[in-house]
């Protein structure tokens, strides 16, 4: 701490000196003889329960931030269930969790002390809102550090699909452009017609850098956007009758599970490509590896599948299919600004400041 | 025109020789067991030479075909054609200008997603099984990245277009500063590679342009840039690009040429920092098609007497 910071550092948490009493009557002593304000009552570090490796932060080879108690399963012998029962964890405050490692009320109900979930993931289908809701919780999401990686990756994937970027650099890798000649000729993206599913930050996003390359935007979203002038489809059915490339950009909810299915994949069509960067039960994956394997369907660029991280083995040998391990953020600038935004969010919260990217306040 | 005698050099796309068959008579010269061989047989019948990048027309092919009148060449690069001596002896050559510029320019950027966020890393990654036992990492973002565009010509502008939308500050070096161009200009290759983070050649290959990019180059782009390359292998000094690459003093490299194709750089093979692609910059079914029928066009207005529709001399 610097030495004139107005922050005192109490043993185990910060108190700025605006907060500490300095009576009158010794206001006016010169500073060497006044007494020391009386200590005030030591609060305890927050606990905040890790459902998951903090991955984030080792990722960027960050500490977890000064100031917290973070309580964690993997280091304890007991498996998490046993865990979850021992006094430790019911001291727990706050919950930080992960899309992999859900948020359930049966989770809440064992951990009665727990006022905040924080989430690391953009979606919130794996946080029983109505619960946290019922209980009081507050909830903080991953917010809006993410849309230009996740477009970016999108259009990556697209291209690759196209062009068989991916499949050509392995042929090269092989030694097969010398011995076999050239590789197969790929589809122009130009011109092609692109629907988005989802038309939130991150979609436009995606219509921003594809009408770049000259391709025709429409998209299907709950409601038409007023100021938007792309086409709008009033049903993903229609709007894969009408294009050439679907991009998943939604999230995942009750209305979009399996939204996109069979009927929807044959409307797009043999040479049809459907982009996936949005979460992988939006798409029934058997229907559509089935119409894949088939040729019933022209290609794929997925980030995202049903179980993660398992992928259907069909895959693995099809060329027309671009492969991503859910990556779409994991880029140093998203890592860092999520990593300050977790800290923010708790430090917020545990000061009774509003926080900085809530999904649920109190 | 049936009986109009056109020698194709080399394997390039089908439907062209199916439309060169069609129209004209055509020889292929893979046909042959050697360039001399054919030459003894039909020299004296070839009015027309249909070239690609691989198999042009140099001086020697030209001087041995006394009723060459044209080249039309299936691409918009001249590098393999002898356009000196086509000029003495009063020769026509065509290009496939503008129909490519697209497909060129959406495969640069393509490399530059590819090598920044490891598409094709991340896809061998899932393939092999690895995620099942860990997540792949973090990439670099591209978004707003500086992108340094050495030959602003169609290919070069379409490019910038494109990074653009993705917030990337563009700047350019080229023979002579453009006017109405809002890009910032450097004079050299080394000045724009000292003021980007992925420096792209997209210029044509002439003999100033061999080898633009060096060591020089190399070290200004440095342990953090980016070359991409969808212009011509010679534009790059490769002993030296694989060299800084293998010792780090470069971030990575999107290849889709070489100095000697199809002999990709195989030092190269093992790295996750690069991509590598067999020279499909144009190579779509669209644009293909689209490059054959001007092709097609040029010869058949040539021997009609007609204005040829792109002309390069």
């Amino acid at each position: 701490m610097a030495p004139n910071s107005p922050f005192i550092n109490f043993p185990n948490s910060t108190v700025h000196s605006s907060q500490v009493p300095i009576t009158p009557l010794e206001s006016w002593l010169p500073m060497a003889s006044r007494a020391a304000p009386p200590p005030l009552p030591r609060r305890p570090p927050p606990r905040v329960l890790l459902l998951r490796h903090p991955h984030h932060f080792s990722l960027l080879d960050r500490p977890l931030p000064d100031g917290f108690r973070f309580l964690k399963p993997w280091e304890s012998p007991l498996p998490l269930d046993g865990f979850l029962s021992s006094a430790e964890a019911r001291s727990a405050e706050a919950i930080l969790t992960s899309a992999r490692a859900p948020v359930t009320a049966d989770l809440l109900r064992r951990l009665p002390e727990v006022r905040l979930v924080i989430s690391t993931s953009a979606g919130h289908n794996h946080i029983d809102l109505a619960e946290c809701r019922r209980r009081g919780i507050a909830v903080a999401g991953a917010g809006d550090t993410k849309s230009e990686e996740v477009a970016d990756l999108a259009v990556g994937l697209l291209i690759d699909v196209l062009r068989k970027v991916s499949a050509s650099d392995r042929y090269v890798r092989r030694g097969l452009w010398s011995s076999e000649g050239e590789f197969a000729l790929g589809s122009k993206l130009g011109g092609k017609r692109v629907g988005i599913v989802g038309l939130g930050r991150i979609g436009l996003e995606v219509a921003k850098r594809l009408e770049a390359f000259g391709c025709a935007i429409s998209y299907n979203s709950r409601k038409k956007k007023p100021h938007i002038s792309y086409p709008f489809y009033s049903n993903v059915h229609e709007l894969a009758t009408n294009c050439d490339v679907l991009v998943i950009c939604c999230g995942l909810n009750e209305q979009t599970h399996h939204m996109i299915n069979r009927e929807v994949l044959l409307a797009l069509g043999k040479e049809g490509v459907i982009v996936n960067i949005g979460r992988g039960p939006i798409i029934n994956e058997k229907e559509m590896v089935q119409l894949l394997v088939q040729g019933e369907l022209g290609g794929a660029g997925l980030d995202v599948f049903e179980k993660e991280p398992y992928v259907p083995e069909e895959l693995l040998g099809l060329d027309n299919v671009v492969l991503s391990p859910h990556a779409a953020v994991l880029t140093p600038e998203t890592v860092s600004n999520l990593c300050d935004l977790i800290i923010g969010n708790l430090e917020a919260f545990f000061s009774n400041k509003p926080l900085l990217s809530p999904v649920l306040d109190e | 025109m049936e009986g109009i005698g056109v020698l194709m050099t080399c394997p390039m796309f089908p439907y062209l020789e199916q439309e060169l068959e069609q129209r004209f008579r055509l020889h292929r010269l893979w046909d042959f067991p050697s360039r001399r061989r054919f030459l003894e047989a039909h020299a004296g019948s070839i009015r027309a030479v249909v070239g690609d990048t691989k198999v042009g027309a140099d001086a020697e092919l030209i001087d041995a075909l006394p009723g060459l009148e044209i080249v039309a060449t299936f691409s918009v690069g001249l590098d393999k054609i002898d356009l000196g001596r086509c000029g003495e002896k009063g020769i026509r050559v065509t290009n496939t200008p503008d129909v490519l510029t697209d497909d060129v320019a959406d495969i640069a950027i393509a490399l530059m997603l590819g090598v920044l966020r490891k598409v094709c890393g991340c896809d061998a990654f899932v393939r092999s099984g690895k995620w099942k036992s860990g997540d792949f990492g973090l990439t670099a973002k591209f978004s707003g990245k500086s992108v340094g565009i050495v030959g602003l010509g169609r290919i070069g502008s379409a490019i910038a277009k494109r990074a653009e939308a993705f917030g990337c500050p563009i700047s350019y070096c080229s023979r002579s500063e453009k006017p109405h161009v809002s890009y910032k200009y450097y004079p050299t290759a080394a000045e724009l590679a000292r003021h980007c983070r992925i420096l792209v050649v997209a210029c044509a290959l002439t003999e100033e342009t061999r080898r633009i990019v060096g060591r020089e180059v190399l070290d200004a782009l440095g342990p953090e840039g980016v070359l991409i390359n969808v212009g011509r292998g010679a534009h790059v000094d490769e002993p030296e690009l694989v060299a800084a690459l293998l010792e780090g003093r470069l971030g990575g490299a999107g290849l889709d040429v070489y100095e000697n194709e199809p002999e990709a750089a195989e030092e190269l093979f093992p790295m996750d920092n690069v991509v590598l692609l067999p020279h499909v910059g144009s190579d779509t079914v669209e644009t293909s098609t689209a490059m054959a029928d001007l092709v097609v066009t040029n010869l058949e207005a040539h021997f009609a007497g007609k204005p040829l529709l792109t002309p390069v001399i």
